[in-house]
């Protein structure tokens, strides 16, 4: 009784009087500029100048900021390398996806996304102060955009790449209007992962720049909404910015902690407490099996159509006349292209729901793995049962990729570059690609290729929907309901035991068939009396 | 023919809100179990347990009346209760269909026939108590299981709760049915209602 009292009534009590939990008030108030900062980043001399390029801003930055490039250099959006205790180091730099496969051998268009300029190869210098991106991030005018391809470096002269023109970027103008990142900042690299808008994530993309109520409750930018942006709960400190997919939190059991959390980064539980739920306490009683994401994230991709699946081992087919072929579906998005073969998309979709205890396992370029059944490029750890696993929303991203049959391992196809690179989307050729990919990152390939059918988890934590659109008991508590195939666990209005209902269909039946059979027997020898009797 | 006082005024409000409670109970479970889709599965569940705390409060009543006005000396039987309660099947499977009279006469005494007294009795004293016990483990779970009790128990004790459900469905079958077996086919439930049933003559 003791434990219980401590663990369940004592902090609900605390939270009522000491914290109380967040109400629907304006999240950000309005403050003018003196408010805002100490400096006024226009009145800069140093920033007052033309600059060639973004190094040289960088080198401005650095001449106050003298610590920065060293913060970020600590930074996984610095070194794309995240070292897990295990062992394995994962990392964007390192690990397998099913959109484009690798970052390695690729790097001038997958490092558009990377906060730095110049990794166009593996010769990039991480060391280097004067080639990190200071304006990606702080970019307070909305104007400035890396190339697609440029290895990170922006425009500076008006450039067509990809079949879009590139305006030339006003560094200088950029430099003097600076500011704390926005949902833009953080949205020009994840809101278009995987190569373009909403493709790979599905609970983030560019509807959320400036989203209604139900597509995000938190992010709602009109009057009177909570207008909030990435950093309020990825709450950074010395540019270290809390979130990661590779070590998620999929259990705070602290609660209330915000904004000084305890736990790293912020939760739901670190506003909302471990008690939420006010009018059906019951509720309450999901938190340690059901993530708050699971109910109240009810649909991703709300407003536009994610990528769902990728088959890569349809690419290489051209027209009649030699010519690359692009097939769009009736909403504008395409279906097949030539380079990257089949597609699917799908937009204001369920999640699917795994047991998740904050454990991500990878399939590394290093893995052999067994390729008759679908190979799991990471998987969700966790069972029912334990007391760390919760259930979880994913996008799962689906597809077909290249693998060495022989080695049964993942191989890094070489697939942007110039012809006669080797390069798959100038040659066309996955022999020439994967050969050239793997003897650029010097892993073995034993010349021998195929498709495998990959699946990747994403987990789902964007998108939060208004109260009352959350998600009913019934979407989970019925037959044929989202956690149908979500096994090892008793769950009311799903699971049957086969014996019980058999006897209670006997019990049921029977009794009804005995007392029909019954009536009928004592009308008939009623009746029968009846007619004795008046004889 | 003549007329017996049978039931006094809170034994028949007791029955009828304790029928109304379990037609509730049953109803709203059986939602809750997948059986059909209604009112909500929310509804149903918020239904459920409210009527099973209307449960609990009214047997905990009903207790109380037995034991303070003396009444539950109607439960209580001389002699050997399996042969008379063998008899009084008998009549059910055999002698009501000659016309044969009741084995056991109503008074005001004795209202209840040795079947009745044993199956009430069980109802009340075990049935009934252990359904709103599973139920109410059923409601704490959490609570419980921050107290120690293994989680791995949530599935027997549903099982446990579906099973006695059901029987309670085929317990109210067969007494509905069995109303219809008195003097009348209407004069046992007009008793309930109105406290007064016909008898046969002694």
């Amino acid at each position: 009784m003791h434990k219980l009292l401590m663990t369940r009534f004592v902090p609900v009590l605390l939270s009522l009087f000491i914290t109380s939990t967040v109400t629907a008030e304006v999240y950000h108030h309005p403050v003018d500029k003196i408010t805002k900062s100490t400096a006024d980043h226009t009145k800069f001399p140093q920033l007052k100048r033309n600059f060639k390029n973004g190094p040289e801003v960088t080198k401005a930055c650095l001449e106050c900021h003298t610590e920065a490039s060293s913060q970020i250099h600590r930074t996984k959006h610095w070194t794309w390398e995240v070292p897990m205790k295990d062992g394995k180091v994962l990392g964007k730099q390192h690990v397998v996806n099913n959109f484009c496969i690798s970052v390695e051998g690729n790097e001038p268009r997958c490092t558009s996304c990377h906060i730095g300029y110049g990794w166009k190869d593996k010769k990039f210098d991480f060391a280097s102060q004067e080639n990190v991106d200071c304006l990606i991030c702080h970019d307070g005018t909305g104007t400035y955009k890396k190339l697609p391809a440029g290895a990170g470096h922006p425009a500076y002269q008006t450039t067509v790449q990809e079949k879009k023109t590139y305006k030339k970027v006003d560094l200088s103008h950029i430099a003097r209007h600076v500011q704390n990142p926005d949902r833009h900042n953080c949205g020009s690299c994840h809101f278009e992962g995987g190569g373009a808008d909403a493709v790979k994530h599905g609970d983030l993309d560019n509807s959320l720049l400036k989203p209604d109520r139900s597509l995000d409750i938190h992010m709602a930018s009109g009057k009177g909404e909570l207008n909030m942006t990435c950093v309020d709960c990825h709450k950074t400190e010395g540019h270290q910015v809390p979130g990661s997919r590779y070590e998620p939190t999929a259990f705070d059991k602290h609660g209330l902690d915000y904004p000084l959390p305890d736990d790293f980064p912020t939760t739901c539980s670190s506003c909302h407490g471990t008690t939420p739920h006010k009018t059906n306490k019951k509720l309450n009683d999901h938190i340690d099996k059901v993530a708050c994401q699971t109910c109240h994230i009810p649909q991703i991709a709300k407003e536009r159509a994610t990528k769902m699946w990728w088959d890569w081992s349809k690419a290489g087919k051209f027209d009649d006349k030699g010519k690359m072929i692009v097939k769009k579906d009736s909403t504008g998005h395409p279906t097949y292209i030539t380079k990257k073969g089949e597609f699917r998309w799908e937009k204001n979709i369920d999640p699917e729901y795994r047991w998740f205890n904050g454990q991500m396992n990878y399939t590394t370029f290093l893995t052999t793995f067994d390729d008759r059944s679908i190979v799991q490029i990471n998987h969700p750890d966790g069972k029912a049962g334990d007391t760390l696993s919760r259930i979880w929303p994913f996008k799962v991203h689906r597809g077909k990729q290249p693998y060495d049959t022989q080695l049964k391992r993942f191989v890094k196809p070489k697939l942007h570059g110039p012809k006669g690179s080797g390069a798959y989307w100038s040659d066309f050729s996955w022999d020439k690609a994967i050969k050239a990919g793997m003897e650029n990152a010097e892993l073995k390939y034993s010349g021998k290729y195929g498709f495998v059918e990959t699946e990747m988890y994403w987990p789902i934590s964007h998108m939060v929907s208004p109260k009352e659109d959350a998600m009913g008991c019934v979407e989970c508590h019925s037959h044929g309901g989202r956690l149908e195939s979500l096994g090892g666990f008793y769950l009311p209005g799903r699971d049957m035991n086969p014996l019980v209902e058999i006897i209670g269909f006997i019990v049921t039946f029977g009794s009804l068939i005995g007392i029909i059979v019954h009536s009928i027997m004592r009308y008939t020898t009623q009746k029968k009396m009846k007619q004795e009797e008046g004889e | 023919m003549r007329k017996v006082y049978l039931y006094a005024r809170f034994q028949r409000f007791w029955h009828w809100m304790q029928a109304l409670i379990i037609f509730a109970l049953l109803f709203s479970g059986m939602e809750i179990h997948g059986l059909f889709k209604l009112m909500g599965y929310e509804a149903a569940f918020q239904m459920h347990n409210y009527f099973a705390m209307g449960l609990l409060a009214f047997i905990l009543l009903a207790f109380f009346w037995y034991i303070t006005t003396g009444d539950f000396r109607q439960y209580l039987t001389e002699g050997n209760l399996l042969d008379k309660i063998l008899l009084q099947a008998r009549y059910y499977m055999n002698g009501i269909f000659r016309n044969e009279p009741h084995p056991f006469k109503k008074n005001e005494i004795s209202r209840l026939n040795p079947l009745q007294r044993i199956t009430y009795l069980m109802l009340t004293l075990v049935g009934l108590p252990a359904q709103i016990i599973v139920g109410f483990i059923y409601f704490y779970f959490n609570e419980l299981v921050a107290l120690g009790m293994d989680p791995a128990l949530l599935a027997p004790i549903a099982y446990i709760h579906t099973l006695l459900a059901y029987l309670l469905v085929g317990f109210v079958i067969m007494h509905v049915y069995m109303t219809t077996t008195g003097h009348t086919i209407t004069s046992n439930i007009k008793a309930m209602v109105t406290g007064w049933e016909e008898v046969e003559d002694d």
